[in-house]
């Protein structure tokens, strides 16, 4: 099987999360599929990138779309979230207090990005000239250790 | 995925039940829910997530908020979670300790 490419863009808009999710799930299940559980561990992860990315066009004012490009290869999935946003920096993101402290219930967000370096067997992120781009690989279940 | 939103008394306690996707589009609805019960003075309260199909960390982040919002006004807020991809979510990010999790309304409540 060769790599094939499924590339989606959409308005920087949070009601296009949804299907975004699905597409990218219905191209992950493409043979060989990904088990349902790494399928629903890709949704979420892709729905994180998006919803961030969303918010960073928001940030810029951007009028460029987001773009969702997935590569249906035979020993992984991969997907890129491509956005025009300010970009940051994944290492300097503030750390949450432990949940047995009182002050973590003072803290809504940040949670996106370390669920998505949880859930992807392969996580990256990198800014490109005019925003970011993270790229999450999903390995499939012949190379997967999970 | 839409999302649908009741409540209702149960006991001493309101329930808010949550149908559907609970992601960062949908999840300020579910804040402005609970806002809307404290605000009534219903500080004790249930949120069903039973029928809910995906929970981002936005909804998490609501649902976090909650909690912090009753308690404050001296209530208590439980979750009813029987979808295993969804306590899945509770359980990376280490929620699943801060939260009283059951199986039903009754247990929740019990």
């Amino acid at each position: 099987m060769t790599t094939r490419e499924v590339v989606l863009e959409i308005p920087a808009r949070l009601d296009y999360l949804a299907v975004v999710r699905l597409v990218v799930a219905t191209a992950a299940s493409l043979d060989p599929p990904l088990s349902d559980s790494r399928l629903e561990d890709l949704r979420l992860a892709v729905s994180e990138a998006c919803s961030n990315a969303v918010k960073a066009h928001a940030k810029e004012a951007s009028p460029e779309p987001v773009t969702i490009r997935c590569h249906v290869g035979p020993e992984s999935f991969i997907v890129e979230i491509i956005d025009h946003g300010p970009g940051f920096d994944p290492d300097e993101l503030s750390v949450l207090p432990e949940v047995t402290d009182p002050e973590r219930l003072d803290h809504e967000g940040g949670l996106g990005i370390p669920l998505i370096k949880v859930l992807a067997d392969r996580a990256s992120f990198r800014q490109h000239q005019n925003g970011m781009a993270v790229k999450m690989t999903f390995d499939r279940p012949s190379t997967s250790a999970t | 995925m839409d999302l649908e939103i009741d409540t209702y008394a149960h006991d001493d306690w309101w329930v808010v039940s949550v149908h559907g996707d609970v992601d960062i589009a949908t999840a300020p609805r579910l804040r402005e829910v609970v806002i809307g019960l404290v605000s009534d003075g219903h500080l004790d309260v249930v949120i069903d997530l039973g029928a809910v199909d995906f929970l981002d960390s936005t909804g998490l982040g609501a649902i976090v908020g909650a909690l912090k919002r009753v308690r404050t006004h001296g209530g208590d807020l439980r979750l009813v979670c029987t979808n295993s991809r969804i306590r899945k979510v509770f359980e990376l990010t280490g929620l699943d300790r801060v939260f009283v999790m059951a199986d039903s309304i009754e247990t929740a409540v019990g």
